[in-house]
């Protein structure tokens, strides 16, 4: 379950988007998200369809992949799902079970809602896989950078941010493993009522801790040993400098908007 | 007959691209009263292998047999395979988590429903089979030095008075005494209490001195099972896939090419100097 | 290159209230100095001392009495840290504790970036210490999908990029098996031999001490022993007292010598000991 959230993983390969500066994946991809939520109608979302197939196969990242973010989401999109169709009032009923009615209004906002989830989840992912956490976090403090002037700590937050992404699937392991230990010694961590299970819990969570301050204990030390020593005097293995094909990017993402906006006035 | 497994298959996540093949078409019985040392480098199949055992991974394809019942029919009961198989993983003291050593250990016995008494002189009686004595019943588990600490995580699975204990890689990262310690601890466990031992390493020399049958994997399948003389034989072949025999084999093969009339099986110090002794002083050369 | 002279490094435990109850001395009188190009191994059981003691020549600790130099710099001077850590580069046990890159490349540049080096010659550094420990193919991948030998030369690539002068390696193997072992020792000889660099390796594994210039056996603290291997690995008795092991081929000579064959001391390989047995027959 957890291993299918793919939003934070990286996919590699080697194609124009995994290219791309980061600032300008992450702004477009907010433009995106902003778009969803002005497309309205068929026209606009059709729109939004081709430009999100289009990246999709720019990225050479297979469409498995992308679908398997979805996943972790499921519960979520059917209840939003279900909500929108059962609850939105309308003129026309479609179809009436007991007191719950579906109406016309109700099945079109029920669509629109999966589609702007599914897209926005969509979308999101193809940011993350096709840019490398560190590239990522990079990208991330140069945008906040003007945070700085307010004493905001940009660096240290976005350093926290990549060393986090780092440690996430080694820290799922060791659960796991942990996990497995504690089976094996008899431990029950599916059976019971609610206090049960959280007390069943202690004897992975201890360890898990414990491994955790003392994984953080040794990186520092490590990162100390390389130098490091905050953000200033530092310099960059891979600075941010826009490119040509940034610029073309950010064209085409406004002309993406332009037409959303448009398909909305217009229709 | 005591763990039979037939034609056990296991594959990760199938029908995606991490598809992995880990183990292949495992037929294997382990015997009651054994010691067997189980030898393949990482991503052999042999940690999963073992996971297999007590059920905690399971097989995607063929059956395993405890006691000649089947461990996955309908109303087998689970609990009671993983506290007759006693699984200790690599580095078992990352598991500890209780105020006191005793506790900690009695921990496996509380989940098998024993009453806090019993499930104490469980632990006690297990804390005592791996060295570690009274003075450590109320010490923090983590106040203790390294092979302390696996000692104490060695006994939390002793104290289910497992009929096979299986160790997957038990000395790993310890230094040469406290290797000895626990693989000597390991020996007496199965002479004295007649718990059938799975040793899991990679180590040739730790396997050769301790056990009477090894089973080698490479990549998912059995590649060698036998006594640990016979798979020795097989130098050239163990080398090919990544692995070892102990340094006496290689001494005693270049010195057959000597021509030294060396018994070149003998896979222990003591019967590699014996065996040169002979030869020297017979004098004559083959 | 590294130099100690009568090192002291004491650990306190304070109770609740904050009192001291209790000071361990984990480096005790501690002397001795490495030459620029040697190969030290530096050996002792778990709990021995010998991890503290790295620890100082990178300034990650600083001693509570005596003195320790790097280079010339003495470590508690405060504003020679950066030079300190620069020229004495350490590998930790751990390999996936010292990784902070989610891209191989990414992660050796790090040490680079922090001393501000100029992006055109990370580049230039990161690829040349791929190269040196033989990773250049896997630069772009991410180390979580690496072996742990493999893990562990990304992490000596990264100190390798930062241009020391030596390199400390607390327990570099000690959670590897032995394949994984032998690619990080091969590097390390390398590294060592083509690259000239000072070498202090850490470890309890007798088979990779063989190809040390020198060798130093730590007890409680202290040093116990000093020599070359050969001359270390002589004393089987003496090293077995401090929770050590030999080789097994030494080992092998070690018993035939006992039982009255008459072998030369320190053997440390098996060419070795064949060769001094055909000799004696």
């Amino acid at each position: 379950m957890i291993r299918d959230i793919t939003l934070g993983q990286y996919y590699p390969a080697n194609s124009i988007l995994h290219k791309l500066d980061p600032r300008v994946k992450l702004l477009a991809t907010l433009t995106f998200i902003a778009a969803l939520f002005v497309a309205k109608g068929w026209p606009g979302y059709l729109a939004a369809t081709i430009f999100l197939v289009v990246i999709i196969r720019l990225s050479r990242v297979p469409f498995s992949f992308m679908v398997r973010g979805l996943k972790a989401i499921v519960m979520i999109l059917m209840i939003t799902v279900v909500f929108n169709l059962f609850l939105t009032p309308g003129d026309k009923i479609l179809v009436q079970v007991w007191k719950l009615k579906i109406t016309d209004v109700g099945l079109r906002t029920a669509i629109f809602m999966a589609i702007r989830l599914t897209y926005l989840i969509v979308g999101s992912s193809v940011m993350t896989l096709t840019t490398t956490p560190n590239d990522l976090t990079d990208g991330l403090e140069r945008l906040m950078g003007p945070l700085k002037k307010l004493h905001v700590p940009v660096h240290e937050v976005s350093m926290m941010m990549s060393i986090a992404l780092r440690f996430i699937p080694i820290l799922l392991e060791e659960t796991d493993k942990i996990m497995k230990a504690q089976i094996a010694r008899g431990a029950d961590f599916e059976n019971g009522n609610l206090i049960q299970k959280a007390k069943n819990l202690v004897p992975l969570l201890v360890p898990l801790f414990i491994s955790a301050f003392r994984r953080a204990n040794d990186l520092a030390m490590a990162m100390e040993a390389r130098c490091y020593h905050g953000g200033e005097g530092r310099t960059k293995m891979k600075p941010l400098i826009y490119a040509r094909r940034d610029y073309a990017a950010y064209g085409v993402v406004i002309c993406f908007l332009a037409v959303i906006i448009a398909l909305r006035v217009v229709l | 007959m005591s763990i039979k497994l037939e034609h056990v298959n296991y594959i990760y996540s199938p029908g995606t691209a991490y598809e992995i093949h880990a183990l292949k078409d495992i037929c294997l019985e382990l015997k009651d009263g054994e010691f067997v040392g189980l030898i393949g480098h990482t991503g052999s199949g042999k940690s999963t292998l073992v996971q297999h055992l007590n059920g905690l991974v399971k097989a995607t394809e063929g059956r395993i047999y405890f006691h000649g019942e089947d461990i996955y029919g309908a109303d087998y009961d689970m609990r009671r395979l993983r506290s007759k198989v006693g699984l200790v993983f690599q580095y078992p003291e990352h598991q500890l988590f209780e105020v006191d050593v005793l506790s900690d250990v009695c921990f496996g016995p509380k989940n098998q429903g024993l009453s806090a008494e019993e499930a104490q002189e469980r632990a006690k009686a297990a804390l005592a089979m791996v060295g570690l004595g009274e003075e450590f019943y109320y010490q923090s588990p983590f106040e203790l030095s390294g092979g302390q600490k696996r000692r104490a995580a060695i006994a939390g699975v002793l104290a289910m008075e497992p009929e096979i204990l299986v160790l997957d890689e038990p000395t790993a990262g310890l230094d040469p005494k406290g290797r000895d310690e626990i693989l000597n601890q390991i020996q007496k466990l199965h002479q004295e209490k007649g718990i059938s031992i799975v040793l899991v390493s990679h180590s040739m020399e730790d396997v050769a001195r301790y056990v009477q049958r090894i089973i080698v994997m490479n990549q998912g399948e059995v590649l060698f099972d036998d006594v640990p003389r016979e798979v020795f034989c097989h130098y050239k072949e163990l080398e090919q896939v990544g692995l070892a025999a102990p340094q006496v084999t290689y001494i005693l093969h270049a010195l057959r090419e000597k021509g030294f009339f060396v018994d070149e099986n003998a896979t222990t110090i003591e019967e590699a100097r014996d065996t040169i002794l002979d030869a020297l002083r017979s004098g004559r050369q083959a | 290159m590294v130099q100690a002279q009568g090192l002291v490094y004491e650990y306190k435990k304070y109770d609740e209230e904050g009192r001291e109850t209790e000071v361990t001395r984990a480096v005790d009188q501690v002397t001795f100095g490495i030459q620029k190009g040697d190969f030290v191994a530096i050996l002792g059981h778990n709990g021995s001392g010998k991890s503290t003691l790295a620890k100082h020549m990178n300034a990650i600790l600083t001693p509570t009495g005596g003195t320790m130099w790097v280079d010339g710099r003495d470590t508690r001077e405060e504003d020679k840290l950066w030079e300190i850590r620069q020229r004495a580069g350490m590998v930790f046990q751990n390999p996936d504790n010292q990784i902070i890159g989610t891209i191989v490349e990414e992660d050796v540049g790090f040490g680079p970036e922090n001393m501000g080096v100029p992006t055109k010659e990370i580049w230039e550094r990161v690829e040349e210490s791929l190269k040196a420990v033989n990773m250049l193919k896997y630069r772009h991948h991410s180390p979580n999908k690496l072996s742990g030998g493999q893990k562990q030369r990304v992490a000596i690539a990264g100190v390798v990029a930062m241009h020391p002068q030596c390199i400390v390696l607390d327990e570099p193997t000690a959670m590897l098996d032995p394949n994984g072992r032998k690619e990080v020792i091969r590097a390390v000889r390398a590294l060592n031999q083509v690259e000239e660099i000072t070498v202090i390796l850490i470890t309890h594994y007798m088979e990779e001490v063989i190809y040390a210039d020198k060798v130093l056996v730590m007890d409680q603290g202290r040093v116990v022993m000093e020599g070359t291997p050969r001359e270390i690995f002589s004393q089987v008795e003496k090293l077995k007292s401090y929770r050590l092991d030999v080789p097994q081929a030494t080992l092998l000579a070690y018993e035939l010598k006992r039982a009255g064959i008459d072998l030369p001391d320190g053997i440390l390989t098996r060419e070795e000991l064949v060769e001094a047995l055909c000799q004696s027959n």
